[in-house]
C-alpha cells in the first residue's frame, strides 16, 4: 500500500509542473489589461503605466514566470489585486466554505440518491422506477442557479421558512472560533447550538441546490450497477440458497455494485466544486469559486492561477482517495497495486 | 374577585409580559439591531484606503467614512432632497480657512484626535497631501486636477496651522482639497508600518483604517462583508446615530431586492432600474432617484477616421437614435434625457443640458445622402460588459434605428476588464459609454471628454481649435473670477460640441437608492457613495 501511494505521489509531480506553466501562460493569454482596470477610471496613460510597473507587468513573460515560481517555491501565490489580500489567505479561509457546501450537498444527494437507484433496481419497471427516473433528468436539466434561485424565491422571499441568503452565517451572528473551518462541526466543539442551527439553516438551501444538481448521474449509476450485479451468478445462487431479500441485496448485491458508484462520486465531487461557482454566488457563499470568477472578471492573475493550482492538488488527492477506496471495497485491487 | 376585573387584570398582566417579553429574552439584540445599518451590495472594497494602488470605487466610500478632509461641503435641497452644495464649503477638521491671493491657510481643531488617541497636527495634514501626491495613479491624478501636484506646495506653519500654497490661479484648487482623495492619514502610526519599498505604509492602511473619521473599520473580510463602527471622539460633525454598520456583499440582483422587500436589509443602492421602478410601484420602501452630477451616458464616434470623421455622418447619426425608446424601455424613465432641446430654446451657462437633435429618420437619410453615402455602411458598435444591463438593450436599439438609414451595425461586446484598455486605443468607431466627474463645473467634464490634448475621456480624438480656446478661456476666466467671459465661453464651447457633436449626449444616469422607510438621513454626495454619518434607523 505505501508503495503505491508514493508511486502515485511521483506521477502527481509532472501533472503539477503542465498546470504551472498552463495557468501561467492562459492567464496572460486572457484580454484585458490588469493595470488598466486598476489604475482607476480618471488614469491616462502615465498613470497606467506606473501601475504596470508596479505590479511588474512591464517585465518580459518568462521574467515574470521565473518570479512566481520562485514566489511558490517560498508558499507565496501571489497578491488579489480585486480583494486585496495574499492569495494564500484567501484560498484558506475560503476553501473550507467550498468545502463545507460541497461536502452537505454531497451527503444529501447519496441520502437519496443511493436509496432511490437501489430501489429502482430492484423493482424495475414498478412506479417507483420512473419517479427516479423523472427526478434525475429533472435535476440534472435544471441549471444551478435556477434552482438556486427558485428556492430562495419560494422558501425564503414566499414562504419565510428559511433564513435570509446571506452567505454562513446571519449578519448578525458572529462565527464560531475556527477549529476545521466547517462551522457545523465548529460550532459544535464550541459546544454553541444556536450558531449549529444557524449555519445549518443557511446551509439548506445552497446544499439542496447542488444535492438536486447531482442525483441524476448517482441514482442512474447506482440503478444501472445493480441491475448488472442482481442479473449476475452469484446472486442467483444466493437466492438460491435461500436467503432472505435483504441479505441478497444489501451484502451481496449492493457491495460488489459500489465500485462504479465510488468512481460516479468522485466525478460527482468534482464537477460539483465547479458548480459551486454559480450557487456562490446566488446565495453570497464566501468559498473559493466565487473568488475565481470575481478574479477572472477583473483579470486577476493571481487568484486565477491560486484557484486552478489548488483545484488542481483537490482532485488529485481525491483520487488517490478514491482509488484507496477501491482497495477498501474490492481485494482485487489491492492485489494490483 | 369580580369575573370582568379578573379578565381585565389578566389581558393586562398579558400585555405587560408580552411587552416585556423580547426585552427579557435579549434586549442587548434587539438594542444592537436598532442602532445598526445592514447595508447590501453588488460588490465590496479590495482596499480601505483611497492613496491605495487600484482601489476599487467600494473603497472610496470606506475612505469617505473612516477619514477626515480638512474641508467639506453643506448639503441643500433640490427636489426636496438633501444634495451637496458645491459652492458652499462646511469645516471639517480645519476650524477656520483663510483664503488669500495665492494660497490658503487652515487652522485644524484643536480636540481633533486619530481614533488612536493621538491628536491631529498639521504635520500629519502635510503627511497625507504630500503622500497624496507622490503615491502616483489616481490619487495622484486627482489631486492635479485642482493644481496640487508638488509636496512644496504644502506647508506646516505652526502645530496647529497649514497652508497650502497655489501653484497658480485655478478655482478647482479648493473643491479639490474637499474630494475623498486628500484625507488626513494618521502619519506616525502609518510611519511605524512604513519599509523601504513601501515609504507611504500603503499596506498597512490597506488592511486597516488610520483616520480620525468619524467610523473604524472593526473588522472586514474581502468580498464578504465590512463592519464599521462609530468613533465616539469624532469631532468632525455632529456624532452619528448609527453605532455599527453591517456592509454584507450580495452578488445577485434577484437576492437583493428579495432581501431589502423582506425587510432583513435596510440599504441596497445598486439594483436594475426595473427593480428601482417596481419598488417603488410598490411603495413599500422609500426610493431615492438622484442624477449623477455632472455625468452623461453617450455615443461616441472616432472622428479621426472614416466614416465618422464626415460631420453629416454623425449629424445623420444624431438623427437616427432611438432617444425615446431609449428612455422607456432600458432606463424604466429613471434618467434625465439630454436631447430634444426646442429649436429656439437658448443655451444655458449650465452642463450637462439638453442638445436639439431628436429622433428624425428622413432628416438622417437625407444627411446619409449629401454625405455621399446614401447606402450606409457596415460598422461595429461596443460597449461595457460590465454594465450589460443598460449598455445591451441600449445598443441594440441602436442597432435596430440605425439599421434604418443603412448602417449596419455588428454588437461588439467588450468584457469590463478589457473595457479601458479598448477605450484607451481610441479605434472603436461608434461605442456608449457614460462619463462622470467629481467636480462639477463645466470646463472641468470638457477638459476632460472634449479637449485637444486628448485625455483618455476624450474617447472621440476629437480636435478643435475653436472649442480649446474656448475651454481654455473659461479656466483662465474662472480663475480671475471674471464672469462675463466665462458665460460666453462656456456658451461658446457648449455650442461648438453640439454643432461638431463627436459624442452624442443620451442621458444623465440616475444614482437609485432604496432603503426600508425607517432609514432617514440620505444624502447626495459627488462620487455618489453612501456617507453613513446622517443615516438614521427608526
Amino acid at each position: 500500500m505505501g508503495k503505491l501511494l508514493l508511486k502515485r505521489m511521483l506521477l502527481v509531480i509532472p501533472n503539477l509542473i503542465g498546470v504551472i506553466i498552463v495557468t501561467f501562460l492562459l492567464t496572460r493569454a486572457l484580454p484585458g489589461d490588469p493595470a488598466a482596470y486598476f489604475a482607476g477610471p480618471a488614469a491616462g496613460k502615465e498613470a497606467i503605466e506606473q501601475i504596470r510597473i508596479k505590479l511588474g507587468l512591464d517585465k518580459p513573460l518568462i521574467v515574470q514566470f521565473g518570479r512566481y515560481v520562485a514566489d511558490l517555491a517560498h508558499g507565496n501565490l501571489g497578491n488579489s489585486l480585486s480583494t486585496g489580500q495574499p492569495v494564500l489567505t484567501e484560498l484558506k479561509n475560503r476553501l473550507p466554505a467550498s468545502a463545507e457546501l460541497t461536502l452537505f450537498g454531497l451527503i444529501l444527494s447519496i441520502l437519496i440518491a443511493v436509496p432511490l437507484g437501489i430501489l429502482a433496481a430492484v423493482k424495475q419497471g414498478s412506479w417507483i422506477d420512473h419517479i427516479c427516473r423523472v427526478v434525475a433528468t429533472a435535476g440534472v436539466s435544471l441549471p444551478v442557479f435556477f434552482t438556486g434561485l427558485l428556492l430562495v424565491y419560494v422558501f425564503y422571499f414566499k414562504l419565510g421558512w428559511s433564513p435570509a441568503p446571506l452567505g454562513r452565517l446571519d449578519a448578525f451572528a458572529t462565527a464560531p472560533p475556527q477549529v476545521s473551518g466547517f462551522y457545523l462541526i465548529d460550532s459544535l466543539l464550541a459546544r454553541n447550538p444556536e450558531t449549529f442551527r444557524a449555519s445549518l439553516s443557511q446551509l439548506l438551501l445552497p446544499g439542496f441546490t447542488l444535492g438536486i444538481f447531482s442525483l441524476a448521474p448517482i441514482t442512474r449509476m447506482t440503478r444501472a450497477s445493480m441491475l448488472a450485479v442482481l442479473a449476475s451468478d452469484f446472486v442467483r445462487t444466493a437466492r438460491a440458497s435461500g436467503l432472505n431479500d435483504r441479505t441478497v441485496i444489501i451484502t451481496y448485491a449492493f457491495r460488489n455494485a459500489m465500485l462504479p458508484v465510488v468512481t460516479t462520486l468522485g466525478m460527482v465531487f468534482s464537477f460539483l466544486l465547479g458548480a459551486n461557482v454559480l450557487v456562490e454566488k446566488v446565495f453570497a457563499w464566501p468559498g473559493i469559486g466565487s473568488y475565481a470568477v470575481e478574479a477572472l472578471i477583473t483579470s486577476d492573475f493571481a487568484p486565477v492561477q491560486g484557484f486552478v493550482l489548488t483545484m488542481a492538488i483537490l482532485y488529485v488527492v481525491l483520487n488517490l482517495i478514491i482509488d484507496i477506496l477501491y482497495g477498501v471495497i474490492d481485494p482485487r485491487v489491492r492485489l494490483e497495486g | 374577585m369580580k369575573r370582568r376585573e379578573f379578565l381585565k387584570s389578566a389581558t393586562a398582566l398579558a400585555a405587560s409580559t408580552a411587552v416585556a417579553g423580547p426585552a427579557i429574552f435579549s434586549p442587548a439584540k434587539a438594542q444592537s439591531r436598532a442602532e445598526t445599518l445592514l447595508i447590501v451590495s453588488e460588490s465590496g472594497p479590495n482596499n480601505l484606503d483611497i492613496h491605495g494602488v487600484g482601489t476599487n470605487v467600494p473603497g472610496y466610500e470606506v475612505s469617505w467614512n473612516c477619514y477626515d478632509r480638512l474641508i467639506s461641503h453643506e448639503m441643500k435641497t433640490v427636489d426636496g432632497k438633501p444634495y451637496y452644495d458645491k459652492n458652499k464649503f462646511k469645516m471639517e477638521l480645519a476650524d477656520d480657512m483663510k483664503l488669500d491671493d495665492m494660497s490658503v491657510t487652515f487652522k485644524l481643531k484643536k480636540k481633533a484626535t486619530f481614533q488612536d488617541g493621538t491628536p491631529v497636527t498639521a504635520k500629519d495634514v502635510k503627511w497625507s497631501l504630500d503622500r497624496a501626491v507622490s503615491v502616483k495613479g489616481f490619487p495622484t491624478f486627482q489631486m492635479a486636477a485642482g493644481s496640487l501636484t508638488k509636496p512644496e506646495q504644502f506647508v506646516v506653519v505652526d502645530d496647529n496651522t497649514f497652508r497650502v500654497d497655489f501653484a497658480r490661479k485655478d478655482r478647482l484648487t479648493i473643491p479639490d482639497l474637499a474630494v475623498i482623495v486628500p484625507c488626513v492619514v494618521n502619519s506616525e502610526l502609518v510611519k511605524k508600518h512604513a519599509t523601504e519599498q513601501d515609504p507611504w505604509g500603503l499596506e498597512y492602511t490597506k488592511q486597516n483604517t488610520a483616520g480620525s473619521g468619524a467610523y473604524k473599520v472593526a473588522s472586514w473580510v474581502a468580498g464578504t462583508e465590512v463592519v464599521l463602527e462609530r468613533n465616539d471622539a469624532w469631532v468632525g460633525g455632529q456624532l452619528p446615530k448609527t453605532k455599527k454598520i453591517i456592509w454584507r456583499i450580495v452578488p445577485s440582483a434577484g437576492n437583493r431586492r428579495a432581501l431589502l422587500e423582506r425587510g432583513d436589509a435596510d440599504i441596497s443602492y445598486d439594483l436594475p432600474n426595473k427593480d428601482f421602478v417596481e419598488l417603488k410601484a410598490d411603495g413599500k420602501l422609500s426610493i431615492i432617484s438622484t442624477p449623477y452630477s455632472n455625468g452623461i451616458q453617450y455615443i461616441g464616434m472616432n472622428v479621426k477616421n472614416p466614416p465618422f470623421d464626415n460631420l453629416k455622418v454623425r449629424q445623420a447619426v444624431a438623427y437616427a437614435l432611438p432617444y425615446q425608446k431609449i428612455m422607456d424601455a432600458v432606463l424604466f424613465g429613471l434618467a434625465k434625457p439630454m436631447f430634444g432641446a426646442p429649436a429656439n430654446a437658448a443655451t444655458q451657462v449650465a452642463w450637462p443640458q439638453p442638445h436639439k437633435f431628436n429622433t428624425d429618420i428622413a432628416k438622417a437619410k437625407a444627411l446619409m445622402a449629401e454625405a455621399g453615402v446614401p447606402n450606409g455602411f457596415e460598422t461595429t458598435i461596443s460597449f461595457d460588459l460590465g454594465f450589460a444591463g443598460v449598455n445591451e438593450p441600449l445598443c441594440v436599439l441602436v442597432q435596430e434605428s440605425l439599421a434604418q438609414i443603412g448602417i449596419k451595425c455588428t454588437i461588439n461586446k467588450i468584457p469590463g476588464a478589457n473595457w479601458r484598455t479598448e477605450l484607451n486605443k481610441k479605434v472603436m468607431p461608434l461605442y456608449t459609454n457614460v462619463f462622470s466627474g467629481w467636480l462639477d463645473y463645466p470646463e472641468y467634464f470638457f477638459i476632460w471628454c472634449y479637449h485637444g490634448k486628448n485625455s483618455i475621456f476624450n474617447t472621440m480624438s476629437y480636435q478643435s481649435k475653436e472649442t480649446d480656446a474656448f475651454i481654455d478661456g473659461a479656466v483662465s476666466a474662472a480663475a480671475n473670477g471674471d464672469k462675463a467671459t466665462y458665460d460666453k465661453d462656456v456658451i461658446g464651447m457648449v455650442d461648438q460640441v453640439f454643432a461638431d457633436m463627436p459624442r452624442i449626449p443620451l442621458y444623465q444616469p440616475y444614482v437609485n437608492v432604496a432603503m426600508q422607510k425607517n432609514v432617514s438621513g440620505y444624502q447626495y454626495w459627488f462620487h455618489r457613495r453612501l456617507d453613513y454619518r446622517t443615516l438614521v434607523k427608526g
